[in-house]
């Protein structure tokens, strides 16, 4: 049986989250939401070339899990990753300016939009190839059990990527080596524009796998940063305890179509409105208020991060474009890419 | 110096290491306690342990990705890929993934791992379990790749190999596991990227790789006594990087090239040789380089099919007669 994680009714006495980590939460939602939104605006604009996948309506489970990590955790996700990698703390010129192909680009223009990487941050790369990552998240998450360390590697997924050979290697090879690694599969209900129940032979793509690797089905609200949160700090002491994986279901929606190009006209009339309802980031929002945080600190938030996208933005247009030296560099740990004598 | 075979000088090459370095651990299908089907890892479990040589369930993606993962964290892992064939079912992680991180991360990410694998024909086989893919592998930017012919060369590159900063791949090849020869005593360190002349000669020039080698040598051996035709052979060892240096440096000397490959005739190792030696050796030459190489087929499995697909001793010789007579 596959229960829905959900949040549980609160006041702000009976808090088990607290104050400090709700406005950050919420500054990271925000933060998550407006850069998407403007990588979006970048994009009509012809400043991002390229493809882009955009977070915008996933952004709880970015937030709800990298808050709950420690500094020296790893974070591996997917080409839909500039959220994940924001959520570690990547500079948000950084993120911009790499889809813009400039030089102050988290890879300085050389990994792109669905390659954003960030070593300093635990964000060991975003990964291109369906399922590519699960079992490079097992070998961190190995050298980290190797090392004697108890740090965690969380690796993020879609719900389509439950169905390519990795997923299922990644687990196995996980569970049988008991690895401190939390696999996240993001269902948004979509691979690229076909319903994942038409594609996949059981009804939760990742929660209905677990038992075959002897893992427990969770299945968490994504759109809900606390239950999110609550489920990720589950695993993570697990994880960290030594007791193994885990594989963690969270049900969410992308508001935007799955790359630039795509208008999403595959979706039934009035889907994207119902999960408009949920918007991970609104309900945030509610809960502070319910909760009794006073709306002025709110809007500080939100102007102080509206304020810090602006100047993003600035930044990242007035970098240069990177320099061409950079073709020939890093093929290779001495820097460069000769391949004869 | 000890007389050791092949199989026990990658053995050697490792444990060298594993002892060396702490950060050194083996992954692969097979490789602990039964010592590897090729028996090129036997004695490792047992002195190392199971923490630092690790069986793993027959999932090529998660061996390669394991070790990828683990070596972008801290280690030095060196994963067995059973049978080079096996490459097409984790060449994403190969090619895509491992070969391309440190690049499309502006140099973030290091990736100081090794592959090995055993490679190439003779074992009767079939299509399968018997290509030559190093030309593969040479193919893709970001990856180094070597193919060591004798015993000596398989204990020090992989030495060079674990302690090289970039993920490299070491093709062992099959049918030398069982061939001995003297290694030396001691630390055994080679250098990546050098190839080694093995026999001098004045009349042509014979590059060649692996399994090759031993062959090429023997039709040295055959053309100066039958013929008088004094080869010059050189074992090309490394193909990334590419000693060109020497190869060209003997091609001045000899003014005629042939190149011995076990890979199928299309795209083959000595394609890119020839192609580097026309363009730049080109007044030195005297005559059209010769490339010997097994046919553009798949491997038949039949020995006396499979012995007159890849190249031999007689077709060697019988090449670079008709072509130097
Ligand atoms: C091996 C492979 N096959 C196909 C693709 C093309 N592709 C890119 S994204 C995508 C859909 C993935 O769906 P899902 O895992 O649900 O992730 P989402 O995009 O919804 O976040 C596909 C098929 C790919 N990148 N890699
Ligand atoms: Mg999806």
């Amino acid at each position: 049986m596959t229960t829905l994680e959900q949040a549980r009714p609160l006041s702000a006495a009976d808090d088990d989250i607290g104050r400090e980590k709700r406005l950050r939460m919420y500054r990271m939602l925000l933060e998550l939401r407006l850069c998407e939104k403007r990588a979006y605006d970048l994009f009509l604009q012809n400043l991002v070339k390229g493809t882009s996948h955009l977070s915008l309506g996933q952004e709880a489970v970015a937030a709800g899990f990298a808050l709950g990590m420690r500094r020296d955790d790893y974070t591996f996700c997917t080409y839909r990753g500039h959220a994940h990698t924001l959520a570690r703390g990547a500079a948000m010129a950084g993120v911009l300016g790499e889809l813009m192909g400039r030089a102050c680009g988290v890879t300085a223009g050389k990994g792109g939009s669905m390659h954003l990487t960030s070593v300093e941050h635990g964000a060991m790369g975003s990964y291109a190839i369906i399922g590519a990552h699960l079992p490079v998240a097992c070998g961190a998450a190995w050298s980290a059990q190797y090392r004697g360390t108890d740090q965690v590697t969380v690796c993020f997924f879609g719900d389509g990527t439950t169905n390519i050979g990795a997923f299922h290697e990644a687990l196995n090879f996980a569970v049988v080596w008991k690895l401190p690694v939390v696999f996240v599969c993001e269902n948004n209900l979509y691979m690229e524009y076909t319903p994942i129940g038409t594609v996949t032979a059981v009804a939760h793509p990742a929660a209905d796998r677990a038992s075959a690797y002897g893992l427990d089905p969770v299945i968490v609200d994504g759109n809900d940063a606390d239950a999110v949160f609550r489920v990720a700090a589950k695993a993570f002491e697990r994880a960290r305890a030594g007791e193994g994986p885990a594989l963690i279901e969270a049900k969410t929606y992308r508001h935007s179509g799955h790359s630039r190009a795509d208008p999403a006209k595959y979706r039934p009339q009035g889907e994207l409105e119902q999960w408009l309802q949920r918007d991970p980031v609104n309900l945030y929002r509610e809960r502070l208020v319910t909760l009794g945080y006073p709306e002025l600190d709110l809007r500080s938030i939100e102007q102080d991060t509206a304020r810090r996208v602006d100047e993003a933005t600035q930044s990242a247009k007035a970098s240069p474009t990177p320099a061409l030296d950079l073709i020939h560099k890093d093929v290779w740990a001495n820097g460069g890419s000769a391949w004869r004598n | 110096m000890a007389e050791l075979t092949y199989r026990d000088a990658v053995a050697a090459g490792i444990a060298q290491e594993m002892e060396r370095d702490e950060r050194v651990v083996l992954l692969g299908e097979d490789i602990g306690a039964a010592g590897g089907v090729f028996k090129a890892t036997v004695g490792l479990f047992e002195r190392f342990g199971p923490r630092r040589v690790r069986d793993t369930p027959i999932s090529e993606q998660a061996i390669i990705g394991a070790a990828m993962g683990a070596a972008m964290t801290g280690l030095r892992p060196i994963a067995e890929i059973m049978f080079s064939d096996f490459f097409g079912v984790c060449w994403d992680m190969i090619a895509n993934e491992i070969a391309k991180t440190r690049y499309m991360t502006n140099g973030q990410v290091a990736l100081p791992l090794v592959i090995r694998t055993a490679n190439g024909a003779g074992s009767r086989f079939g299509a399968q379990h018997s290509q030559s893919v190093e030309n593969w592998a040479m193919a893709v930017p970001g990856l180094k790749v070597v193919a060591p012919s004798s015993p000596a060369d398989v204990k020090g590159l992989i030495a060079a190999a674990v302690r090289d900063p970039d993920p490299v791949i070491v093709f062992e090849h099959k049918s030398l596991y069982s061939v001995k020869g003297e290694v030396p005593d001691g630390e055994a360190l080679d250098a990546l990227g050098a190839a080694k002349v093995l026999r001098t000669g004045k009349d042509c020039t014979i590059a060649a790789l692996a399994l090759m080698v031993p062959r090429a040598m023997e039709a040295a051996e055959r053309l100066q006594a039958e013929h008088g035709i004094e080869c010059e052979v050189i074992d090309v060892r490394s193909l990334v990087p590419l000693d060109t240096r020497t190869i060209m440096g003997s091609v001045v000397k000899t003014a005629r090239l042939f190149t011995v490959e076990e890979n199928p005739r299309l795209c083959g190792w000595g394609a890119e040789v020839a192609s580097l030696v026309a363009e730049e050796c080109f007044w030195d030459l005297d005559a059209p380089i010769v490339r010997i190489t097994t046919p553009h087929v798949p491997l038949p499995a039949a020995d006396s099919l499979e012995d007159a697909t890849i190249p031999s001793v007689e077709r060697i010789v019988d090449t670079v007669q008709r072509a130097m007579g």
